[in-house]
C-alpha cells in the first residue's frame, strides 16, 4: 500500500499514540491493582472476621473499611489490620481469637454499626452466627485426651452441652477411667473463640479455623441408608432377603440370632 | 524576588497566608473530630473517612469507595447510600476538589514537598498528562468489578493515612515518606496533580459547582507568576487570568481545588472567592494608569 497520495493527519497520530501509551500505562497499573485485589482475598487462618461477616470473596467488596464495628464493640474484640503489620486486608476489621475472643454480644453491636452491609443484618440472633469452626486440632495434648477432667472449653462454651459436649468413652490406657473427649458441632458452634482463649496449654489444643479449613464436606449424592430407612419406616428396597449378620466369635459360620453373640461367647479382654 | 514576597510586603504575612492558615485549621479541624474520640473518649464523630458517624446520627461515606463497591457487585446498604449522598451533594455544591485541599490529610504532605521542591529549585521532573488520572480513575473501576474488591482501598494512601492516625499506623508512614518523595524528586505536583483517582473522581463531582474563584482584578494583574508559582493545578489559570476580553474571569475547571492560595500570593489582589455566576470583571483603569508589566520570574 502506498503512503503516498493521501496525507496522514499528525494530530490522528498523536491521539492514537497518547491514547496507546494511556492505555499501556492503564493496564500495567490496573494488573498491579488485581495481583493486590487477589492478595488481599488470602486471609490467614487464625484471622477471624465478625460476626455476620459475608463470606470474604463478597466482604473485600462489600467493607468500606470505616472502623466503625470496632468502636462499637464494647470488648474490644475487633481490630482493623494495620499496613504491613497483619496480614489481613490492610483496614479491614478482623480478631484473633487466642488474644480477644468474641464475647457474642445479644445486640450485636457491631453488625448494627456497619453501614454497608458487609456485616449482615440478616443475622440477628448470634447463636446463628458462623466466624468459623472450633476444633480440636491436637488429642495429643488435650488434658481430657489424656483422661484429665480439665474440661475448661467445655466450661466457658457460650453455648455449652450443645456446640460443645463431652463424650464419654473407655480410657484404654488406665484401663478402668473414661475419657471426656470434649468434642465440637458444627452446627452450633459460633467460632466465638472462647474455647481457643481458655484452652489451658501454653499453646491452644482447640482452635478456632474458618469453616473452609474446619470442615470436610459430604458428596452430594452420598445417603445415610439408616437415616432414610428411619423416616421411611421400613427398608427402602421392597423384598430383599435380610441376610443373617455375621457375629463375633469361633468359626466362620457364626450365625446365631442377630444382634447378640453366641452364647458362651468371651470378648477378648473380658473378665479382667 | 522569592514568590510571595510582594503579597508580603503588601498584605503582611498573614494578609498573604489568609487561605493556607485557614486551611490547615480546616484539615486539623476534620482531623480532630476523628480523633477526640480515640484519645479523649469525646465521640462526636466515630470511624474514617472512608465512613463515619456523627453524633450517633449523621452518617457519612466516601462516594468513591461506594461506587467501586458498586461495580464490585455489592449493593450496600441504605446507611452508606444516605451517606455517600450526602457528601456528593454537598461537594457537588461547594466544589469536589475542596475535599483535597481542606479536608484530605495527605494534602499537607504533599503541599509540604512542593514548597521543599520550590526552596530547592528542583525540575518539574516526570509529568505525565493531567488526564493521567481519570484513565487511572477508570482502570480502579474495571479492577474492582474484575475483582470483585474494592481496588483503591488495596493502595489508598489518603483513607491509609487516616485511619492510620485514627486506629493504628503500621507501615503506612513508609507510604506517606514514598509520596513525600515522589512529589519532591519524581515528580512536581505528582501525586495530587497527577495520579490520585480520588482527586479526579471529587472533580467530576464538584465539575458544575457553585463556589469558585474568579481572576475579577485580572485588569491589575503584574504578571508576576507568583499564581501560577504557588497553584497546585496551574494549568486552571490562564483561561480565567489572561481570557480575552468579554471572558469569564472564573476559574471553571473541576481540576482547580479552590486552595484560595493564588488570592494570597497576589499582591494586587487580582482573585476572589465567590459564586459560579458572579461573572463580574473589573473595568481595566486607564490605560495610563495600568501597573507596569515586569519581566517574570526566572524559573
Amino acid at each position: 500500500m502506498s503512503l503516498v497520495g493521501k496525507p496522514l493527519s499528525p494530530q490522528r497520530r498523536r491521539f492514537l499514540q497518547d491514547s496507546a501509551r494511556a492505555a499501556g500505562g492503564c493496564v500495567v497499573a490496573g494488573s498491579v491493582l488485581a495481583y493486590l485485589a487477589r492478595d488481599a482475598r488470602a486471609l490467614p487462618a487464625e484471622a477471624l472476621r465478625p460476626p455476620g461477616a459475608l463470606p470474604e470473596d463478597d466482604f473485600l467488596g462489600a467493607c468500606i473499611r470505616c472502623g466503625l464495628c470496632v468502636r462499637d464493640c464494647p470488648y474490644d474484640t475487633l481490630k482493623l489490620a494495620e499496613l504491613g503489620v497483619d496480614a489481613v486486608a490492610t483496614g479491614t476489621p478482623y480478631f484473633i481469637a487466642r488474644d480477644v475472643p468474641c464475647e457474642m454480644c445479644e445486640d450485636i453491636p457491631c453488625v448494627a454499626a456497619c453501614p454497608t452491609g458487609a456485616l449482615d443484618k440478616g443475622l440477628q440472633d448470634i447463636d446463628d452466627a458462623k466466624m468459623g469452626v472450633a476444633v480440636l486440632v491436637d488429642q495429643e495434648n488435650c488434658l481430657n485426651f489424656l483422661g484429665l477432667r480439665c474440661d475448661v472449653c467445655y466450661r466457658v462454651c457460650p453455648v455449652i452441652d450443645e456446640a460443645i459436649t463431652l463424650e464419654l468413652s473407655h480410657n484404654n490406657r488406665s484401663g478402668h477411667h473414661a475419657i471426656f473427649a470434649p468434642t465440637v458441632h458444627a452446627d452450633r458452634c459460633t467460632g466465638c473463640g472462647v474455647c481457643e482463649k481458655s484452652c489451658v496449654l501454653p499453646e491452644a489444643a482447640i482452635k478456632v479455623l474458618p469453616t473452609r479449613l474446619a470442615r470436610g464436606s459430604s458428596a452430594e449424592h452420598y445417603r445415610k441408608g439408616w437415616e432414610e430407612k428411619a423416616e421411611k419406616g421400613g427398608p427402602l428396597v421392597e423384598g430383599i432377603i435380610d441376610l443373617p449378620d455375621r457375629l463375633p466369635g469361633s468359626g466362620a459360620d457364626n450365625l446365631a440370632a442377630p444382634g447378640g453373640y453366641e452364647p458362651g461367647y468371651n470378648l477378648p479382654g473380658a473378665g479382667q | 524576588m522569592p514568590v510571595g514576597h510582594e503579597a508580603r510586603e503588601v498584605k503582611g504575612w498573614v494578609g498573604a497566608h489568609r487561605f493556607l492558615l485557614m486551611r490547615r485549621f480546616s484539615q486539623v479541624f476534620f482531623l480532630a473530630l476523628f480523633l477526640l474520640g480515640p484519645w479523649f473518649g469525646i465521640w462526636i464523630v466515630k470511624g474514617t473517612l472512608a465512613g463515619s458517624l456523627t453524633l450517633d446520627v449523621l452518617p457519612l461515606t466516601d462516594p468513591f469507595i461506594l461506587l467501586q463497591g458498586l461495580v464490585a457487585g455489592h449493593w450496600p446498604e441504605m446507611t452508606a447510600l444516605i451517606g455517600g449522598l450526602i457528601v456528593l451533594v454537598a461537594y457537588a455544591l461547594i466544589g469536589g476538589r475542596v475535599y483535597c485541599s481542606w479536608v484530605c490529610p495527605i494534602n499537607p504532605v504533599t503541599d509540604a514537598a512542593h514548597w521543599l521542591h520550590r526552596r530547592l529549585d528542583l525540575p518539574k521532573g516526570w509529568q505525565p498528562k493531567r488526564s493521567t488520572r481519570l484513565w487511572i480513575l477508570a482502570s480502579v473501576l474495571i479492577v474492582s468489578a474484575l475483582t470483585g474488591v474494592i481496588a483503591w482501598e488495596l493502595v489508598n494512601p489518603i483513607t491509609m493515612l487516616h485511619r492510620g492516625l485514627v486506629f493504628g499506623m503500621g507501615f503506612v508512614w513508609a507510604m506517606v515518606v514514598a509520596i513525600f518523595v515522589f512529589d519532591l524528586f519524581v515528580a512536581r505536583h505528582g501525586w495530587c496533580g497527577h495520579i490520585c483517582p480520588v482527586g479526579a473522581f471529587y472533580g467530576l463531582i464538584g465539575a458544575k459547582s457553585l463556589l469558585r474563584v474568579s481572576a475579577t482584578n485580572r485588569a491589575a494583574c503584574d504578571d508576576c507568576m507568583d499564581c501560577y508559582a504557588v497553584c497546585p493545578e496551574n494549568q486552571v489559570i490562564s483561561p480565567a487570568l489572561k481570557g480575552k476580553p468579554g471572558s469569564s474571569p472564573l476559574i471553571l475547571s473541576p481540576d482547580c481545588t479552590t486552595c484560595g492560595r493564588c488570592i494570597d500570593v497576589c499582591s494586587v489582589d487580582v482573585f476572589k472567592l465567590t459564586h459560579r455566576f458572579d461573572d463580574a470583571v473589573v473595568a481595566p483603569p486607564d490605560p495610563a494608569a495600568a501597573p507596569r508589566a515586569r519581566a517574570a520570574r526566572p524559573v
